[in-house]
């Protein structure tokens, strides 16, 4: 697994990555209640806002990691957002995006890195 | 400039209780604690929440001559019948200006001999003036700086409370009493703003850790954050001043017809003589050209303050004042301001979210009943 500055997991699965958003940023989120998923077959560069969660709080963007090609997002965030908070890291992923060359996980940071980042 | 933010009474009973502080109102508060917003307003429907809102503003107005004249010169500045409030009794009261819009919203109770009013936090300093230059002449405005509000909250607030306090299973909605708690005197209204049947204690400040310790010694009691104050408050359909309600908005447009007794309407008793009489008195008659609405977007996007809302045909209306999530409705809830013709309930029109015009539905408020104790 690695981790984006933006609290999003990263994690390959066979020339994919799927990508959801860390326990740190969902704890600091809060409720979700809302999540707002791109279209398949959609081209997203790095950057761009792809999903939105939507808390009792507030409404917070989720970009995409890397360029790519968004492949399959996970329908059932539709209508059980509290999955978010309940297993970010499993249940909760977000969305799957094919990319043209694997390495640019590289650029990533490891769990270790990570935790040092959150402290 | 940040300002200074200022620390409650119980400052570290929130942060001993893993109270995520943010600033309010000038003050450092809890949003939530562990449980989380949605956790905290449910317990807070189905049994007891504790809030600490020592923040607001609480005001005695002592008559140095008649309590007839502090009435008659309190009631000056509101459209609101403040003679017709017996002893022992509270009432919802507004402030308002020249225009007719309103400065704030308060409650105020005859305690016999002398008035006591809460005001919001955010304009406690503009009341206080305000209450100084109008009273002055026949009423001392004494700020009570050195006593906490507690407010406690849900169907089973008073059986928690009746174990400490006795008196208080005698006590009807808006009832106000002076009770005592370890030999010292706690001003106690049966009242709230989360659409429960609840009370807001006033207790001095050095009382305070332990009567909140004590509350929260009981399973039905938890400690509930501004967040879940918020949502509750939205469900309950009750105004947040600055948001639903402000300098601009009038009562009358804000729903708030109900505070407006028949002794200061055209024809009452003392009829008009209160700021934006001019106003408030015309709107009254001939309706307003705005109206505040429950709003209920369909799907599960919520639709925050400011989303700006149009008729199917796309004529801009207006905007949303205050929407989030209802944890007890179990979906996204909002109200705003629209165009009268288009405040009837079931209505159909648009939020603008995230550049998507999506449908909502003008609903009845509250969005969740109300179980005061009548």
């Amino acid at each position: 697994m690695k981790y984006t500055e933006d609290h999003e997991w990263l994690r390959v699965e066979g020339d994919l990555i799927v990508v959801g958003i860390t326990e740190h940023a969902a704890t600091q989120l809060g409720d979700v209640v809302f999540v707002e998923l791109p279209e398949v077959e959609t081209m997203v560069a790095a950057g761009d806002e792809v999903v939105v969660i939507e808390s009792v709080k507030a409404a917070s963007d989720i970009l995409a990691p890397v360029d790519g090609e968004i492949v399959a997002v996970n329908d059932a965030l539709t209508d059980a957002p509290s999955m978010v908070n309940e297993d970010p890291t499993g249940a909760a992923w977000m969305f799957k995006i094919k990319v043209d060359d694997l390495s640019v996980m590289d650029q990533f940071m490891d769990e270790d890195e990570y935790n040092d980042l959150i402290g | 400039m940040a300002e200074e933010l200022h620390k409650l009474g119980l400052n570290d009973l929130h942060i001993a209780r893993g109270g995520k502080m943010v600033p309010f109102a000038g003050y450092e508060m809890a949003v939530q604690y562990a449980p989380g917003v949605m956790k905290e307003h449910l317990h807070t429907r189905t049994a007891a929440g504790l809030f600490d809102v020592s923040h607001m503003g609480q005001v005695i107005l002592r008559p140095r001559g008649s309590f007839l004249d502090t009435a008659l010169a309190f009631e000056a500045l509101m459209p609101v019948d403040v003679l017709g409030v017996k002893p022992g009794r509270q009432r919802y009261g507004l402030f308002t200006n020249e225009t007719g819009g309103i400065l704030d919203d308060l409650m105020f109770a005859n305690r016999g001999d002398h008035l006591f009013v809460v005001v919001n936090a955010a304009c406690k300093h503009q009341d206080i003036a305000h209450m100084t230059a109008h009273l002055s002449a026949t009423t001392d405005v004494i700020a009570i700086t050195d006593r906490a509000l507690l407010a406690l909250q849900g169907p089973l607030a008073e059986t928690v409370l009746a174990q400490h306090i006795p008196a208080v299973d005698a006590m009807r909605f808006m009832d106000s009493v002076v009770a005592h708690w370890q030999g010292q005197d706690i001003w106690i209204s049966r009242s709230g703003y989360t659409g429960e049947d609840g009370f807001e204690i006033s207790l001095p400040e050095g009382l305070a850790q332990d009567f909140a310790t004590a509350l929260l010694g009981h399973p039905e009691v938890m400690l509930i954050g501004l967040g879940a104050r918020d949502s509750l408050r939205l469900e309950a359909g009750l105004c947040l001043y600055g948001h639903d309600i402000d300098t601009t908005t009038s009562p009358v447009e804000a729903g708030l017809t109900w505070a407006i007794q028949k002794a200061r309407r055209a024809g009452g008793d003392r009829a008009g003589g209160f700021p934006g009489d001019d106003r408030i008195l015309h709107e009254l008659a001939h309706g307003p050209e705005r109206l505040r609405v429950g709003l209920r977007p369909e799907g599960r996007a919520p639709m925050r303050e400011g989303t700006p809302l149009f008729a199917a045909d796309a004529t801009p209306l207006g905007a949303v004042t205050s929407g989030g999530f209802g944890p007890s409705v179990e979906a996204p809830i909002a109200m705003g301001y629209v165009a009268a013709a288009f405040a009837t309930p079931g209505t159909a029109l648009l939020g603008e979210v995230r550049g998507k015009h999506l449908p909502v539905t003008v609903a009845e408020l509250p969005f969740h009943p109300t179980t005061y104790k009548r």
